[in-house]
C-alpha cells in the first residue's frame, strides 16, 4: 500500500498510567485527527497484558466514532468504508520507559557524548560513570547493582586512541554483573560504542555476564560525534529486549505496522519532522508529574533531555529545593507567607492528585511551573552544546584553545516554542500559558507559542516515521493549539526608555506602537490571522537583525495574540518587594492572565 | 442536579482499621536461605531468612605497581583467579637482575581475586561476604514460602496508614501522650519511659519533640504533621522527591495528615489511643510514585487470620461518605458528601472540574473538586 492509499491510520501511546489511542482519517484530501479514547494502562497486575488497555482505548474510539475497528481481539486491515484501518501504529513508555546507564571515560566528552545518544533514543538515563566522576571503583560498581538498569550503553576512547582505560571501565561493569530490571532471567543487554580497537577486549571481558552488541563507535573523533547507528540500536534492543520481557509486549508487536518506539523517542521523531519540512528551528517541553522532557531541533540537530526530578505533583518539592522558595514567589503578585507555602508545596507533594482551589494557589503552582521549565531549560541548553574537547587552531603559531562550551540552542534564533503537560495544555485561561513560557524561556527576537492540545506527539512522531504527511498535517492542524506570536529585543535595559517601534498591518489600519523597555503588551491577534508586522529597534536593542536593524515579517496570531515583551534578557527583578508585587501585577494584567485583573478593566 | 450513584474515589483513602489482614511479603535482596516453614508463628524480630551479599570489590592495577606492560602479569602473579588472599599477602612478585632488583605487590584487602586482566593490568579483590538477616517483622503466620527468596506473612492487625514518613523498620511499645488529637507533640511531654517505645502525639510534633524522642532513645514518633521546615533542619536538607525509608536515622517518622500544624484525624487517634501499650510494628517508608508505599502503624491481635479480607474493599465515594478535605482552602478537615454533580462546574481558579458537595463538621456546605478529597476509608 502507497502513502497515498493509505485512508485511515490508528495509532496508541502506552503511558505509564494511561494508554492513549487516536484515529486519522483522510477527509477531503487532508489528514484530520477524528477520535480520542484511553483507558488505564494494563501492564501491572491484576491484568499484566499490555494489549487489554490498547484494546480498551480502541474500543472507547469505536464507541466516539461509530467506526468498528476491532473483530474480538484482532485490529481489522485494511479500512473499508466504517471499518477497519490501514496502519496501526504504537509507542511506550510503560513501565517506567526505558532506562539506560551510561559508562564513558571523560564525563564532559566520551561519557557526555553517549548520554546524549541515550537521551536521544528515548531513554531515562539512570546515571553516568566516568573515570573522572569523583567515585572509587568499588563505588562504582555498588552503583551499578543498585540501579538495575534495562541496559547499560559503554562508550569511551577514539577509534585508534588508547583502548585500556574503556577495558578497565568494562571489567568493573563486569565485576557489578548487573541483574536486569525486568527479571533476572534473561541476560542484561549491553551496548559497546568505542574505541573500536578495544572490542575483542571488550568482548572477551563481557562474554559471559551479558549479551553484548557492539556498533560504531559514538565519538570517533574529538571533533565528530556519530551518535545514530547507537541510537538505532538502542531502540532495536528496546524492542526485541526490554519488552520482550514486559508483559503482553510478545503480543502487541506483531499486531503494529512498523516498530514500537519509545515515547520519548517518538516525540523527538515528530519534532525533526517539523522542523525540517518548515524549515524552522524548534523547542517543545513536556512537563508531567515527575519528569520534564525538553526536545530541541537547532540547524537540524536534535537533541532530548529529561530531567528526571522536576515536576509538579510527585517532584513538587525537588523544584521547591532545586529553585528555592524565593525564586517561586518573585512570580506571584502579592506577598505571601513562605512557611505556609513551602507547607502547601509539600502537602501536594504527598497528595499529587489535587488541583488548586484557589486563584493565589493556581498563581504559586504556575510560579513553581515556571522555575521546573526554567531549570530544565538550564539542563537542556547545557547539554545540547558543542562538543567539549574539541581543539581548534586559533592562530597560525599553532596554538590551541579550548571550545567554548557555547549551547547550540540560541534563544534569538528560535522559531517555535511548543509547550504541553496539564499545566501549559490545560491552563484556565490561554494567556497564562504564554506567560509561563516566555517567563521561564525568555525567547528572543520573533518566536511562535503554542501549546499541544491533548498531547498526541507520540502518535504523531511513530506515524511520522512511516507518513510523514499525515504526522505534520495532523500535527498542525489538530495536535497544537497557537497561542500567538512572541516579540522581545535584547540589549542593554534601561527601564522606561524607548526600545522599540512596532507597526502591524491590522486589516482595518495599521497599529503603531512605542514600546520602552520593561514594557509588555498585547496587540490582539486572531488564531487564522497573519499580518506584516515592521519592528524597529532603537537605542543598540536587537530583534535578530543587529542591533538597531528593522525586521520585517509575516506574523501569526492565536488565542491569546501577538505579545510585545521588553522587559529585558534576562529579565529583571525589582530589589523591594512592593515594586516586584506591582511589576507582577502590571506583566499579568497586560495579558488579562487572571479573573479580577483583566486589561480591560483598567 | 445530583446523583447518589455510588463512583469510584479519585484519591484513594488511606487505611486506619482496628481489624484487617494483612500480608507481608519478606523478600531478600539476593537468593539465600529461608529459616521458617509454612505455617510457622513467628514474632516480628524473628530471622526468616538470611543470606550473603558479595563482598565490595577493590581493584588495584598490578601492572602499574611492578612497572611491566598489562600483558605481562601472567609472569609475576603468584596468585591466580578465584584463590583467596589475606591482606598484605604478596600477590605479584618480580626480581630482575639476579634477585637484585626485588619488587612485589601486597593483597590491598582480605578476599577472594575475581579476575586478573592482561588488557589492563587491573586485577579485581572481591571482599568477604556481607551477612545480611531479614526479620518478620510483623507477629504472624508464614502462609507462602518463596523458595530461597523468603516468606509472606499473614497478620490479623490493627492497621493505621500515614501518609508521609521517614526512618526504616522499627518495633516497641506504642505510648499516647497527649489528650486530644488537637494536642501538639511537645519535648516537654516525652520521658525516660519513652525509651525503645511508639510514641504518639495528636497534632504537629516539634523538632524539639523529634530530638528529644531521640535523645531517650524512643523507636518511633507518630504524630498528626509537621512543618516544612523542621522536617528540613532535622535531616539537614530539604526533601525532594518522596521516596523515603533508607535515611540513615535512629527512629522512624511518622505523620498521618500532612505539612503544616494539622489535628490527626479522630478516628486515627482512638484507634492509636486504643492499641496504647501494646506492640507495634512501624515502617516509615514512603513512596508517592508507581507502586505507592505509605507508612504504617501496625500492632498485631496474636490471633490467627480466619475469615477476613486480606485487601481491602474497592473504594467507593457515595453521598453520605465521609471524606477528608486535602487541599487549601479547607485543608485537613473532615466533612460529609452530600452531592455529586455530574457535570464539570467552574471553580474559582476558572478551571472546569467535577466537583462534589460536602458538609463540614460545622455545617458550612463546600463546593470542592473530587480530586481534592479523600475517601476515610477503613
Amino acid at each position: 500500500m502507497t502513502e497515498r492509499d493509505i485512508t485511515r491510520v490508528l495509532a496508541t501511546d502506552c503511558g505509564s498510567t494511561t494508554t492513549k489511542a487516536i484515529l486519522i482519517e483522510k477527509q477531503e484530501g487532508q489528514y484530520r485527527l477524528v477520535a480520542r479514547g484511553e483507558a488505564p494502562t494494563t501492564v501491572e497486575a491484576p491484568y499484566e497484558d499490555v494489549t487489554r488497555g490498547v484494546l480498551n482505548a480502541v474500543a472507547e474510539v469505536e464507541e466516539l466514532t461509530g467506526r468498528r475497528l476491532l473483530d474480538g481481539e484482532a485490529i481489522i486491515r485494511p479500512a473499508a468504508a466504517d471499518t477497519g484501518t490501514d496502519l496501526y501504529l504504537s509507542t511506550s513508555s510503560a513501565g517506567g520507559g526505558l532506562q539506560i546507564m551510561v559508562v564513558g571515560l571523560v564525563r564532559r566528552m566520551t561519557a557526555e557524548s553517549a548520554e546524549r545518544a541515550a537521551l536521544g533514543a528515548g531513554a531515562i538515563v539512570m546515571d553516568v560513570l566516568a573515570l573522572d566522576d569523583g567515585r572509587l571503583p568499588h563505588e562504582r560498581i555498588e552503583r551499578m547493582r543498585q540501579l538495575r538498569p534495562d541496559m547499560i550503553l559503554i562508550s569511551g576512547g577514539i577509534d585508534g586512541g588508547e583502548e585500556r582505560r574503556v577495558v578497565e571501565m568494562t571489567e568493573l561493569v563486569a565485576a557489578a554483573n548487573p541483574t536486569a530490571r525486568l527479571g533476572a532471567k534473561y541476560r542484561l543487554p549491553i551496548i559497546y560504542a568505542g574505541n573500536v580497537d578495544a572490542r575483542p577486549a571488550i568482548e572477551k571481558t563481557l562474554d559471559e555476564v551479558a549479551d553484548l552488541t557492539v556498533t560504531d563507535n559514538l565519538r570517533p573523533t574529538m571533533e565528530r560525534e556519530h551518535l545514530q547507528p547507537t541510537r538505532l540500536v538502542v531502540q532495536d534492543l528496546f524492542l526485541h529486549h526490554v519488552m520482550a520481557q514486559a508483559p503482553g509486549y510478545s503480543r502487541l508487536v506483531p499486531w503494529t505496522d512498523a516498530d514500537i518506539m519509545p515515547t520519548p523517542a517518538a516525540v523527538g521523531s515528530i519534532m525533526q519532522a517539523i522542523a525540517e519540512d518548515r524549515n524552522i528551528n524548534v523547542v517543545g517541553v513536556d512537563i508531567g508529574g515527575a519528569t520534564t522532557d525538553v526536545f530541541s531541533v537547532f540547524s537540524g540537530q536534535f537533541n532530548r533531555t529529561v530531567s528526571a526530578n522536576l515536576g509538579l505533583s510527585y517532584s513538587i518539592s525537588n523544584v521547591l529545593a532545586e529553585a528555592g522558595i524565593d525564586n517561586i514567589l518573585r512570580w506571584v503578585p502579592e506577598h505571601i507567607d513562605r512557611g505556609w507555602t513551602v507547607n502547601q508545596i509539600r502537602n501536594k507533594m504527598i497528595r499529587p492528585t489535587t488541583i488548586p482551589e484557589q486563584l493565589l494557589d493556581l498563581q504559586v503552582e504556575q510560579g513553581i511551573a515556571r522555575e521546573a521549565l526554567r531549570l530544565a531549560f538550564d539542563q537542556h541548553r547545557s547539554l545540547a552544546a558543542g562538543l567539549k574537547g574539541v581543539q581548534r587552531v586559533r592562530d597560525i603559531a599553532d596554538a590551541f584553545v579550548q571550545a567554548a562550551d557555547e549551547s547550540i540552542v540560541r534563544m534569538m534564533d528560535l522559531d517555535l516554542l511548543v509547550g504541553s503537560g496539564g499545566v501549559l495544555s490545560h491552563a484556565p485561561r490561554r494567556s497564562q500559558a504564554a506567560m509561563m513560557l516566555i517567563d521561564a524561556f525568555q525567547p528572543e527576537g520573533f518566536t511562535q507559542l503554542a501549546v499541544d492540545s491533548i498531547f498526541m506527539m507520540p502518535q504523531l512522531g511513530v506515524l511520522a516515521e512511516v507518513h510523514r504527511q499525515a504526522a505534520t498535517e495532523v500535527f498542525f492542524r489538530d495536535c497544537l493549539i497557537p497561542l500567538g506570536t512572541c516579540l522581545a529585543p535584547t540589549g542593554r535595559f534601561r527601564e522606561g526608555r524607548k526600545c522599540l517601534h512596532v507597526s502591524v498591518q491590522l486589516p482595518d489600519a495599521p497599529h503603531e506602537l512605542d514600546i520602552n523597555w520593561g514594557e509588555l503588551v498585547l496587540v490582539e491577534l486572531g488564531e487564522n490571522q497573519s499580518v506584516a508586522v515592521t519592528a524597529d529597534p532603537l537605542g543598540g536593542a536587537d530583534i535578530g537583525a543587529g542591533r538597531n536593524r528593522a525586521v520585517a515579517t509575516e506574523v501569526t496570531g492565536g488565542q491569546v495574540g501577538l505579545i510585545i515583551d521588553a522587559r529585558g534578557r534576562p529579565l529583571a527583578w525589582p530589589d523591594d518587594e512592593a515594586d516586584r508585587v506591582r511589576k507582577v501585577q502590571q506583566w499579568q494584567t497586560a495579558l488579562s492572565a487572571y479573573p479580577g485583573i483583566d486589561a480591560n478593566d483598567q | 442536579m445530583t446523583s447518589d450513584k455510588a463512583v469510584h474515589a479519585y484519591t484513594p483513602g488511606l487505611r486506619v482499621t482496628d481489624t484487617a489482614v494483612l500480608r507481608k511479603v519478606r523478600r531478600l535482596p539476593l537468593p539465600g536461605q529461608v529459616h521458617v516453614e509454612l505455617g510457622a508463628e513467628v514474632k516480628a524480630a524473628e530471622v526468616v531468612a538470611s543470606t550473603e551479599l558479595p563482598g565490595r570489590v577493590h581493584t588495584l592495577n598490578v601492572a602499574h605497581e611492578l612497572n611491566c606492560q598489562p600483558a605481562e602479569i601472567g609472569n609475576f602473579m603468584v596468585k591466580a583467579e578465584s584463590d583467596t588472599v589475606r591482606r598484605g599477602e604478596i600477590l605479584a612478585e618480580s626480581k630482575a637482575l639476579w634477585g637484585l632488583f626485588y619488587s612485589f605487590v601486597k593483597a590491598p584487602i582480605e578476599g577472594t581475586i575475581e579476575s586478573i586482566s592482561t588488557t589492563t593490568g587491573q586485577v579485581l579483590f572481591r571482599g568477604e561476604p556481607i551477612p545480611v538477616e531479614l526479620d518478620a517483622y510483623v507477629d504472624g503466620t508464614v502462609v507462602e514460602v518463596h523458595a530461597d527468596e523468603g516468606v509472606t506473612i499473614e497478620a490479623q492487625c490493627a492497621l493505621v496508614q500515614g501518609i508521609f514518613g521517614i526512618g526504616g523498620e522499627r518495633y516497641g511499645e506504642l505510648k499516647v501522650l497527649v489528650e486530644s488529637p488537637n494536642q501538639p507533640l511537645t519535648a516537654e511531654l516525652l520521658d525516660e519511659t519513652c525509651k525503645d517505645c511508639v510514641v504518639v502525639g495528636g497534632s504537629l510534633v516539634t523538632l524539639e519533640a523529634v530530638h528529644r524522642a531521640i535523645e531517650l532513645g524512643a523507636s518511633a514518633v507518630v504524630a498528626g504533621s509537621i512543618q516544612s521546615q523542621d522536617l528540613d533542619s532535622f535531616m539537614g536538607e530539604p526533601i525532594g522527591v518522596a521516596i523515603t525509608g533508607q535515611e540513615a536515622i535512629p527512629i522512624a517518622l511518622i505523620v498521618t495528615e500532612g505539612f503544616g500544624e494539622l489535628a490527626m484525624a479522630q478516628r486515627t487517634f482512638s484507634i492509636l489511643q486504643g492499641l496504647s501499650g501494646k506492640r507495634a510494628s512501624v515502617s516509615g517508608a514512603t513512596q508517592i510514585r508507581a507502586g505507592v508505599i505509605r507508612p504504617e502503624i501496625i500492632v498485631a491481635s496474636g490471633r490467627r487470620a480466619e475469615g477476613l479480607l486480606a485487601e481491602p474493599p474497592v473504594s467507593q465515594m457515595s453521598i453520605g461518605s465521609q471524606v477528608r478535605l486535602i487541599r487549601a482552602p479547607h485543608f485537613g478537615q473532615i466533612a460529609e458528601v452530600i452531592a455529586l454533580p455530574p457535570e464539570p462546574a467552574e471553580i474559582e481558579t476558572e478551571a472546569k472540574v467535577r466537583v462534589l458537595q460536602a458538609r463540614l463538621a460545622d455545617g458550612t456546605v463546600v463546593t470542592v473538586p473530587r480530586s481534592n478529597v479523600e475517601l476515610m476509608q477503613e
